[in-house]
């Protein structure tokens, strides 16, 4: 069962999403001071960082809530720097917010179904069935107002609402945040079973550890600029990890 | 005394069903905007003009009228908002606010010039005719322009609850960042969300031209009632404006009944005063 769409495999791949040299930023104040990253198709990548270090206005970037101010960002073959949010979504990179940003005030059911609103009706209840199978608690909650939901099915619902979207890479913002120790498993297991599908993921996390654990390869962010990035195996051995995470 | 009582209460419900239709374009829009449309009774009076227009000079039934005004009016709400209310208030909420009511004052002058102050009418073959329901004489203009008024109002809720681009709307109105990250245009939505709300007025403009005088003042008139409605029913909801609007409607029937002509209006406030006390987010409003 694959929720992700594959981009078809080519000769010489070059990664799914390439970012290079992305400058961002709100007024006079620059967050993103040149950050470069890759992600390949069918890769989990993980990038971490201390609250306030760009973390999220690098999603929201990427995801065209916020127009670059410099750089070049590479996804699936086309330019998009600088497109628009829904053209963006239309080519398949699905940004999953931090603070989940789901529709208090419509179903369950409503709110996977805006998922797929950039996808139009042919797939869409195959890929509902699909979403539904893989959160059985929101499939029990269907007819729920969003809103009345706990904070880990409210996440869970975010996650399902962008898989809607048949992703070709999903950003994961901060996912665990919030949600106690036990739905942080949880969470974990969850986005371990969806890189098992092949599912290309960008996984922005505070929780250094776990990410590490499911990511092939993860960046640092520090001050606006990736201080850090290798495989998740040798950054989980490295000191400086602990450093540059903490700050210090 | 009860000889009185039922045709009142049948002729407020009568003209709640219209007052519905004009709260349902302010609530719609309040809801997804979250501004006030000082412009809702202008439109209404460019919608009545439009089909006293199409009466006197084409012939043209207002009953019949009512798609095309519908359609007229919607294209009039979404260009305004697209090229002058959204661009002058730039997202900004009281730059938003007075954009309408500049609006309103141009449309409003407009009209004194095209059409000078005077009230006018048109005469329609079934103004006198009255339907025969048990003991109760029903004015057949009233009965077809609530029964009008109710279909559209079940149209706009089905249209809400069930197509993608009902649900685009409510999701743009809680969480506009969300519905981008879906691929929705929340710009598009409010341009949408406006005009749906002004064609209510093009359908009302239409349900009301045969049992009310039209001139360039007699949106004042109803949007009053309509913002009374609103804010009683709950600001934003749908189910509020047609229970408040209903629920306006009788009371100022059986105020003017019971009270006269010159004490009666008071009960419309009253009510309105006395739900906002023991409620103060309307009958249907989220309890924050």
């Amino acid at each position: 069962m694959a929720l992700a769409r594959r981009p078809g495999s080519q000769m010489a791949e070059p990664p799914l999403l390439d970012v290079a040299g992305l400058r961002a930023g709100y007024g006079a104040f620059e967050v993103l001071r040149g950050v470069s990253l890759t992600v390949a198709a069918g890769e989990v990548v993980a990038v971490l960082g201390a609250n306030g270090v760009g973390k999220t206005t690098l999603n929201r970037t990427l995801s065209g809530l916020l127009r670059p101010r410099g750089g070049r960002i590479r996804f699936a073959g086309s330019d998009i720097t600088g497109a628009d949010h829904a053209a963006i979504v239309q080519a398949g990179l699905i940004h999953v917010p931090e603070g989940r940003r789901i529709f208090p005030n419509l179903t369950v059911r409503e709110n996977l179904l805006l998922g797929s609103y950039a996808r139009g009706r042919p797939a869409r209840a195959a890929t509902l069935a699909r979403v539904l199978q893989t959160f059985p608690r929101l499939a029990e909650r269907q007819r729920q107002k969003a809103g009345s939901l706990s904070g880990g099915e409210q996440q869970m619902l975010a996650i399902g609402r962008g898989l809607m979207a048949q992703p070709v890479l999903l950003i994961l913002d901060e996912p665990s945040l919030g949600l106690s120790p036990k739905l942080v498993e949880e969470m974990f297991v969850l986005i371990g079973r969806l890189c098992a599908e092949g599912l290309s993921l960008l996984l922005v996390e505070q929780n250094v550890v776990q990410s590490l654990a499911v990511a092939a390869r993860a960046y640092v962010i520090e001050h606006g600029s990736v201080a850090l990035s290798g495989s998740a195996d040798a950054l989980a051995r490295d000191t400086r990890l602990r450093t540059a995470y903490l700050g210090l | 005394m009860m000889a009185l009582l039922l045709p009142a209460l049948v002729g407020g419900v009568l003209t709640g069903g219209v007052y519905a239709l004009v709260a349902l374009g302010l609530t719609l829009i309040y809801g997804v905007l979250h501004i006030v449309n000082f412009a809702h009774g202008s439109l209404l009076m460019v919608a009545m003009f439009g089909a006293w227009l199409l009466a006197t000079r084409l012939g043209l039934d207002p009953l019949a009228a009512v798609p095309l005004m519908a359609g007229a009016m919607f294209a009039i709400g979404w260009g305004l908002y697209r090229f002058v209310i959204g661009p002058v208030g730039r997202g900004d909420d009281r730059g938003v606010l007075l954009a309408t009511l500049g609006v309103a004052v141009v449309l409003d002058n407009a009209a004194l010039i095209a059409f000078t102050g005077d009230s006018r009418s048109i005469e329609t073959p079934y103004a006198l005719q009255m339907v025969q329901a048990g003991p109760l004489l029903i004015p057949l203009a009233k009965l077809v322009a609530f029964a009008g008024a109710m279909l559209i109002a079940l149209l706009l809720w089905a249209f809400m609850a069930l197509t993608d681009t009902g649900r685009a709307i409510r999701a743009v109105a809680r969480e506009p960042e969300g519905a981008a990250l879906v691929g929705i245009r929340p710009a598009r939505i409010f341009a949408l969300a406006y005009g749906i709300g002004i064609a209510c007025l093009g359908a009302a403009g239409c349900l009301l031209l045969p049992s009310f005088y039209v001139s360039p003042q007699v949106g004042g008139m109803f949007v009053l009632v309509a913002f009374t409605v609103v804010v009683l029913g709950g600001m934003g909801s749908f189910p509020g404006a047609v229970v408040g609007a209903l629920l306006v409607g009788i009371t100022e029937n059986l105020g003017n009944l019971y009270l006269g002509e010159s004490l009666g209006p008071i009960c419309v406030p009253l009510l309105f005063i006395a739900v906002l006390l023991v409620r103060p987010t309307g009958l249907f409003g989220a309890v924050r």
